[in-house]
């Protein structure tokens, strides 16, 4: 309570004031991946509220290219991400993809992503399911992001095998969460909200040796 | 720890899958009709087998899709990966060690001609090709 008293910067759109009342599932942990992160080694810090749609829709069908429309094309194998602009889909299965969009996105934020996808559908079988608050995005950057989720990731990340723009179902810290490759130094790690703290205290205890000097 | 080529996704660590159990067990075409402890037969008897087993995997962290899976139960060598509803495939040079009920049923995912298969899961049935070292 004293903490919403006393916040800097007083909501004023409608959006601020939707986003100052949730809490974002690694909330409790803002403060440590501030003191965790290394700048220009490894840094960690969380993106809440990224808009997230499953879609299940079979390749090939008339309702899969209706949506493949909407968000600038659907992946076609594992590993593959499409989309457009800051649109996003993600591989998660043969016929079910994630859509990851920016949080204005939201239809509770006056977006329409998810309103045309589930006009994109029609009454066609398959799903269009709003899971924004099913997952949280962890981003992961710096030289040493790799070897960190080297120490929980039974996955190749060296970068020869794992290129950028290439997102992976995994396990990560032994639970499931899904390891999108956004550039060469920096990744997103998307844990269900329940894993959220789990997985953020697991990345922070696997960077702090990087906080020490190396044992030669 | 397994690495199990899973057909969508690649190669990917076993603690990524979970096991479905023996592969090819059709599902009684008339339950109804089926004794007890034929349906007891249907629901809990496996076979046990020491060599080349037919089994089902789906990828649970990964692309969430099943598939079957033939597998060396004594070496864990993962023979051959294909597809649920495929015929098991004619695995030429096997060990006579499989007599179990991983019959050559079409599909274990839709309904069976007729009452299972239970034969293999009888101890008479193991005289002949017990593996070595089978209790008698």
């Amino acid at each position: 309570m004293a903490e919403t008293a006393a916040s800097p910067t007083p909501a004023k759109t409608p959006v601020d004031k939707d986003l100052a009342v949730r809490t974002s599932p690694a909330e409790v942990l803002r403060d440590a991946f501030a003191a965790g992160s290394l700048a220009g080694t490894v840094e960690i810090s969380e993106l809440p509220f990224l808009t997230m749609v499953g879609i299940r829709a079979a390749a090939g069908s008339d309702a899969a290219q209706r949506i493949a429309a909407v968000t600038g094309g659907l992946p076609a194998g594992s590993g593959a991400v499409a989309g457009s602009g800051d649109t996003s889909v993600l591989w998660l299965g043969p016929a079910e993809f994630l859509v990851v969009a920016p949080t204005e996105a939201h239809e509770s934020l006056g977006g329409g992503l998810i309103q045309a996808l589930r006009d994109a559908l029609g009454g066609d079988s398959g799903q269009v399911v709003d899971l924004s608050a099913n997952r949280t995005t962890f981003e992961l950057t710096g030289p040493q992001a790799r070897s960190v989720l080297e120490k929980g990731c039974s996955l190749d990340l060296h970068p020869r095998v794992f290129k950028p723009g290439t997102a992976y179902s995994t396990e990560i810290g032994n639970i499931p969460a899904l390891l999108w490759k956004t550039g060469e130094e920096s990744f997103r790690v998307f844990p269900r909200a329940s894993f959220a703290e789990f997985l953020g205290r697991w990345l922070l205890d696997g960077m702090r040796e990087y906080a020490s000097p190396e044992v030669p | 720890m397994l690495l199990i080529p899973c057909p969508n996704c690649g190669p990917r660590d076993e603690t990524e899958f979970h096991y479905g159990g023996q592969a090819h067990v059709p599902y009684p075409e008339n339950p109804n009709e089926l004794s007890d402890t034929e349906w007891s037969r249907y629901l809990f008897y496996r076979s046990n087998t020491k060599g080349t087993f037919a089994e089902r995997w789906v990828h649970s962290t990964g692309c969430r899709q099943w598939f079957n899976m033939l597998r060396d139960t004594v070496s864990y060598d993962i023979q051959a990966i294909y597809p649920m509803g495929a015929p098991r495939p004619d695995r030429a040079g096997t060990t006579g060690a499989e007599s179990g009920t991983a019959s050559l049923a079409a599909d274990s995912t839709t309904t069976g001609t007729a009452a299972p298969d239970i034969s293999g899961t009888s101890i008479s049935s193991a005289t002949t090709a017990a593996p070595e070292g089978a209790t008698k």
